[in-house]
């Protein structure tokens, strides 16, 4: 590089003459529209912009010029670097677009591949089931109760008008807990919670009994000694049979679909009286198929029993029978399992196997 | 109870004829679900046929065929090619010149088994020898073994010699006659006679009922057979025999045979006949619903006194098994002191009718539901006569009962029946019933008129007077009207008003009632702990873990299989009187210990991978089982009572368990699987805390079943156990077959749910810069990660953000007994940046407080 106020070089200010500098635009030009990759076009920028390029050291020569040759140098030298530089930033900008397009495709994956990095679990379609009978009721403003399942003999039996000499008290039937002086039983349904809540709670009352019964069934297709019940009942001034049957249909509704025919028919339980069973139509044959598996061909699915609660048990829990009258329902909820998404062996709900249980997501 | 169409059809006018079906869904209506429909489904050619020879061929795979030639009349081969029916017969139990039922080619069995000529056994059969089975007329005792129907002995001899081979076998066995099947519930025993059914069958259809009871019977007199009714303990002052009628039948023929008609209601009633006195007794108690014995009455000295058992007492019932009786029975005997019958039950051996019986006595009595019952239950003896007697005889119809197996006796077996009759009746008259006449309506919810209430309950039976008016003249306006009803003499079931309402909803439909929905008043939703539960098992559910439900039972073992010290709480366990299985006769004092079966099963059946989880009660008892006091029911017990009758139930806390084994996190093409440790367990702990919001506080603790250098202590802020969870102890996982390195974890839901109520506070949120300072210390082995962080946190004070274990290094580095763990500390201040000389400081203040509270010293230094 020259130093100021050196003697005029003629091959140094060459450089400056609108020739080498048209030559050296040309020769840039000429590089980055060559350059294929951002990688070649940054050699090439160095090459032609760099510190050691033609029109840098050109650029580093307007200062040993003569003040009056240095304005026009640098008005030929800005422009030709200008030139440059547009270039150059025209060709990185396409070449960054065709990279990013590249990319893009480059960063192509098989998203079909199966992905289970971490393990998904389940709830028992059981549990689900009953919650959502929970929902429904407590969507019409009824309030859930629960109570032991190891239950003194005085809930279970005694106060739903079950007297000693009744058949169900007997060993062949129900669970007693040794000694069986101690009066405790396995409950074998859940009208004791029933028996505690007209104990406990104020009048009136709205409650469903989800819970666990007992009774002494082997397990097979269609029994288990161990299973699950949700009772309902009602206690007001003025209950009818009517708000009984009006319950029960929307139940049937909201758990099995709208539209299905529901029929109610005579029957008996100690603890309710008038006492009554509800069916209703079978959701996969209407009625029109003799050989149907969910209904046996009679074209009604028995749902459960039901009734107005008995007088004694009123009694029995220091009720006035003649000012409040109240109803009484009860389903086995493996039924409703059964039946709304045709488990066919009982066997499977407690067998704990993972399978079963995977199928059903976390809401039913 | 069954009811063959044509009888109920004798004592039902007025009603077209029907199918089986038609008349099944008439007595569901009134509450007579249907269990079965019989018959009717046979189509013929189905002929008697007499065995002309027949050849024995044993078979190679033992059996032995008969090869059959019968004369069937001028039916099949006889037709076609004049020669007698050849038939393969599996069955031997017959001779030549008996006749049989033949089946032909062309029919159609019961069960829609169509019969046509076979190739069987070398021989072509054409047809079949039908077994009662085959026919669908087995009747209760009938086993297979009796093989086919051999109609000399099914009818009789002198029957069977009026038939002619080729006769129809349908007409002659009433196979084309449907009987119907119901189920008859508790309440209604008047049901299980041709009388309550036809009663019914009346009610559903308009018919007109023909009561076959309205029969003239002999008035009592003074030289009957003596009779005693001396029962001198009655139960809750009832007596056990209200009413004893006896009539005596002399002179009946040893060689006497029930006629066909009545072999055949019994055969259609699922019963057998036996003998002419043995089925007359049983065919008027089907018909009337009154249950009768017949006793040899020369064995007998007389009078029969109806007492209680004495100790010691002993009977031979005529099943042929000797009974012990016990006081409260009551017993028919002779004279006093011979043991006849368990009344109302069964009677025994030796006065029972046989065949070189006469003189046959026949008692139609009345007993006492409630003792029949204790009997029956006592000696496991269940007889129609008991089930009947439970439900309630009609205590009416005793007299006409007895008159009528009389006549027939008379009738059928020659004999001549005594002048004297016995009619002892103790009974006290029935009370009548206040009804007001509104209640249906105000149950049921119909608009029941009070005519329309009257007017039903006297089509059942009911006597109903209308009460005067009471002082008010206002009584009708004020919605009551009073009525005094009788109930019949049947319905011992119709005590109070819902009961009458029953049967006025039941006669004027079901299917009337209209659908309301009740109002409810408005309920304050689930309880807090019920929705704690969800959020726990979903919680669970989303960590991996699969929820089951097993049975709540285990055994006495597995309290050793899961290494519980000899003097655990949860060894003390409520034990099942009569379990399912004598092998699991406790009730779980842990949900783990059941739940651990489940995973079992899982990985045998090939799922090496599970992870379960189950949410339950357990049984706790604190102490020995306090009698639970069993109060009456005609008044609220009082609350010391109530107290002591929920105090008496043991305590049944609400436990979650979860376990897993296999691998936590599966192996695949993204990369190798990781199996699970105990930080997978304690991590579904810490996750279900912080779902609810609820600060759990982890420490090493030993504890069965858990491996006693990798089990947790779960515990809320203020030291209240949780649970425990971490990897199980080797030799429980192998005393319970589960892989090694299975973890499990076990909390208290109800302690969790009570902490979680409890609204989280917010704390401001500080957008100032975070500062970052991370420092590594070194402590001596068995210094726990979370006292060290305590120290941390307790040093750094409030702008500590968070702290975050980053690193355990053990090594060269750190020498033996030692170890290095690294944490990542973030500072934040409210209301300002920190400065960097803040920061520093407030690491050095963690740093020297660790060193004070555990000796940490940082690594390097």
């Amino acid at each position: 590089m020259s130093g100021p106020n050196k003697s005029y070089d003629p091959v140094e200010v060459a450089v400056l003459q609108a020739a080498a500098l048209e030559a050296a635009v040309g020769e840039a030009l000429k590089a980055f529209v060559a350059a294929d990759s951002l990688e070649s076009l940054k050699t090439a920028r160095l090459a032609h912009q760099g510190d050691a390029s033609p029109l840098s050291l050109a650029n580093r020569e307007i200062g040993a010029l003569p003040p009056s040759a240095k304005a026009d140098a640098g008005k030929r030298v800005g422009k030709a670097r200008g030139q440059v530089a547009r270039a150059l930033a025209v060709r990185r900008g396409e070449l960054e677009v065709e990279r990013d397009a590249r990319l893009l495709v480059e960063e192509t994956v098989d998203v079909t591949a199966p992905v289970a990095r971490r393990r998904l679990g389940a709830r028992h379609p059981l549990e689900l089931v009953s919650e959502r009978i929970g929902d429904i009721f407590v969507a019409m403003g009824w309030e859930i109760a629960e109570g032991p399942e190891v239950e003194s003999e005085w809930f279970n039996f005694d106060a739903l008008n079950l007297g000693a000499d009744h058949p169900a008290r007997q060993m062949q039937d129900t669970f007693f807990v040794d000694p069986p002086d101690a009066g405790l039983v396995l409950r074998t349904h859940t009208s004791p919670v029933q028996v505690r809540s007209l104990l406990e709670r104020p009048l009136p009352l709205y409650i469903v009994c989800p819970g666990k019964v007992f009774r002494t069934d082997e397990l097979d297709a269609t029994h288990s000694a161990v299973f699950h019940q949700v009772e309902g009942l009602a206690v007001a001034e003025g209950l009818t049979m009517a708000h009984l049957r009006g319950t029960l249909d929307h139940f049937v509704e909201a758990l099995f679909g709208a539209g299905l025919q529901t029929r109610l028919r005579p029957s008996y339980f100690p603890f309710t009286e008038p006492s009554a069973e509800l069916d209703f139509r079978c959701f996969i044959c209407g009625g029109s198929d003799d050989g149907c598996r969910t209904c046996g061909g009679t074209g009604w699915i028995e749902w459960g029993g039901c009734g107005m609660v008995n007088r004694n048990v009123f009694q029995a829990c220091g009720i006035d029978p003649d000012r409040y009258t109240g109803f009484a329902f009860g389903m086995g909820i493996e039924r409703a399992l059964m039946l709304r998404h045709g488990v066919k062996d009982m066997r499977e709900i407690f067998e704990g196997d993972v399978r079963f249980s995977a199928q059903f997501g976390m809401e039913i | 109870m069954r009811a063959p169409l044509s009888w109920l059809h004798e004592y039902v006018q007025g009603v077209p004829v029907a199918t089986g079906r038609d008349v099944a869904a008439a007595l569901v209506r009134v509450g007579l679900e249907e269990e079965d429909l019989h018959g009717g489904d046979i189509t013929g050619p189905l002929v008697v046929g007499r065995v002309l020879t027949f050849v024995d061929e044993p078979q190679k795979n033992g059996k032995t065929i008969r090869w059959c030639h019968l004369d069937v009349g001028p039916n099949g081969q006889r037709v076609t090619e004049g020669t007698p029916q050849t038939v393969v017969c599996g069955a031997v139990n017959f001779a030549v010149d008996d006749l049989v039922v033949v089946v032909l080619p062309g029919a159609v069995l019961p069960g829609g088994i169509p019969i046509g000529a076979r190739k069987t056994y070398g021989h072509i059969s054409n047809g079949m020898i039908c077994s009662a089975a085959e026919l669908g007329i087995a009747h209760e005792g009938t086993d297979a073994s009796e093989g086919i129907i051999v109609l000399q002995s099914l009818l009789g001899e002198a029957d069977a010699a009026r038939l002619t081979p080729g006769d129809d076998a349908i007409e002659l066995l009433g196979l084309a006659e449907e009987v119907v099947e119901v189920t008859v519930t508790p309440d209604r025993g008047y049901c299980l006679s041709m009388r309550g059914m036809a009663r019914e069958y009346a009610h559903a259809t308009g018919g007109t009922f023909r009561d076959p009871a309205a029969i003239v019977s002999a008035a009592a007199n003074a030289s009957g057979f003596g009779v005693k009714l001396a029962d001198e303990a009655p139960l809750s002052d009832r007596s056990g025999c209200d009413r004893y009628v006896a009539r005596v039948v002399r002179g009946v023929s040893a060689s006497a045979v029930s006629p066909p008609w009545m072999a055949r209601r019994l055969t259609q009633m699922g019963m057998r006949p036996i003998s002419l006195a043995v089925d007359v007794t049983n065919y008027v108690m089907l018909l009337l619903g009154q249950p009768l014995h017949a006793f040899d009455a020369q064995t007998l000295k007389g009078p029969i006194v109806v007492r209680r058992a004495r100790a010691g007492e002993t009977l031979k019932t005529l099943d042929d098994v000797e009974r012990t009786l016990l006081r409260q029975d009551l017993l028919i005997t002779d004279g006093g002191t011979a043991v006849l019958a368990i009344a109302g039950v069964m009677g025994g051996a030796t006065s029972e009718v046989g065949p070189s019986t006469t003189d046959v006595l026949i008692e139609a009595a009345h007993f006492d539901p409630t003792s029949v019952a204790r009997s029956s239950r006592r000696h496991k003896l269940t007889t129609e006569a008991s089930r009947r007697f439970e439900r309630g005889v009609d205590p009416d119809v005793t007299a006409q009962a007895a008159q009528l197996a009389a006549d027939l006796l008379v009738q059928f077996g020659g004999g001549v029946a005594d002048e004297g009759v016995t009619d002892v009746d103790h009974r006290r008259p029935r009370a009548r019933i206040d009804l007001d006449a509104h209640l249906p309506a105000r149950l049921i919810g119909l608009p029941y008129t009070p005519q329309e209430v009257i007017a039903t309950l006297r089509e059942i039976g009911c006597d109903v007077a209308q009460l005067p008016e009471s002082g008010s003249a206002s009584g009708s306006q004020t919605g009551s009207m009073a009525l005094s009803v009788l109930p019949p003499s049947w319905r011992p079931d119709l005590g109070n008003g819902p009961d009458f309402a029953e049967e006025v909803v039941r006669l004027r439909g079901y299917d009337q009632i209209p659908s309301v929905l009740p109002q409810a008043s408005s309920g304050r939703g689930r309880t807090h702990s019920q929705r704690v539960r969800k959020v726990l098992a979903n919680t669970l559910a989303q960590q991996g873990f699969v929820e089951v439900l097993t049975y709540p039972f285990v055994s006495a073992r597995s309290h050793d299989d899961l290494g519980l010290e000899p003097a655990d709480p949860r060894r003390r366990a409520v034990r099942i009187a009569n379990p399912l299985s004598d092998e699991a006769p406790l009730m779980r004092t842990s949900v783990l210990s059941t739940m651990v079966e489940a995973l079992r099963r899982n990985v045998s059946r090939g799922s090496r991978d599970a992870a379960v989880f189950e949410l339950g009660l357990v049984t706790r008892p604190g102490g020995e089982l306090k009698a639970a006091p069993v109060p009456g029911t005609e008044t609220r017990p009082d609350e010391q009572t109530l107290r002591q009758i929920r105090a008496a139930v043991p305590s049944q806390p609400r436990r979650v368990a979860f376990a897993l084994t296999g691998d936590a996190d599966p192996a695949g093409w993204w990369g190798p699987g990781r199996p699970a440790d105990w930080t997978d367990v304690v991590g579904a702990a810490r996750a279900v805390a912080a779902a609810l919001a609820v600060e759990l506080v982890v420490t090493a603790d030993v504890h069965a079943p858990w491996h006693p250098g990798r089990c947790t202590r779960l515990a809320l802020a203020d030291g209240t156990l949780v649970g425990h969870a971490g990897e199980l102890h080797p030799k429980v996982v192998a005393a319970l077959g589960l892989p090694l390195r299975t973890c499990a974890g076990e909390l208290d839901v109800d302690v969790i749910a009570a902490a979680s109520d409890v609204r989280v506070q917010a704390r401001d949120l500080s957008t100032y810069p975070v500062a970052q300072s991370d420092v590594a210390l070194v402590v001596d082995e068995q210094v726990g990660a979370s006292a060290l962080e305590s120290a941390l946190r307790q040093g750094a004070g409030e702008m500590l953000e968070s702290v975050w274990l980053m690193d355990i290094y053990r090594g060269d580095q750190v020498g033996p007994g030692r170890k290095s763990l690294a944490y990542r500390l973030v500072f934040r201040a409210p209301q300002r940046t920190l400065t960097t000389k803040e920061v520093n400081g407030l690491r050095d203040q963690a740093i020297a407080a660790a060193s004070a509270a555990v000796g940490a010293v940082q690594r390097g230094a």
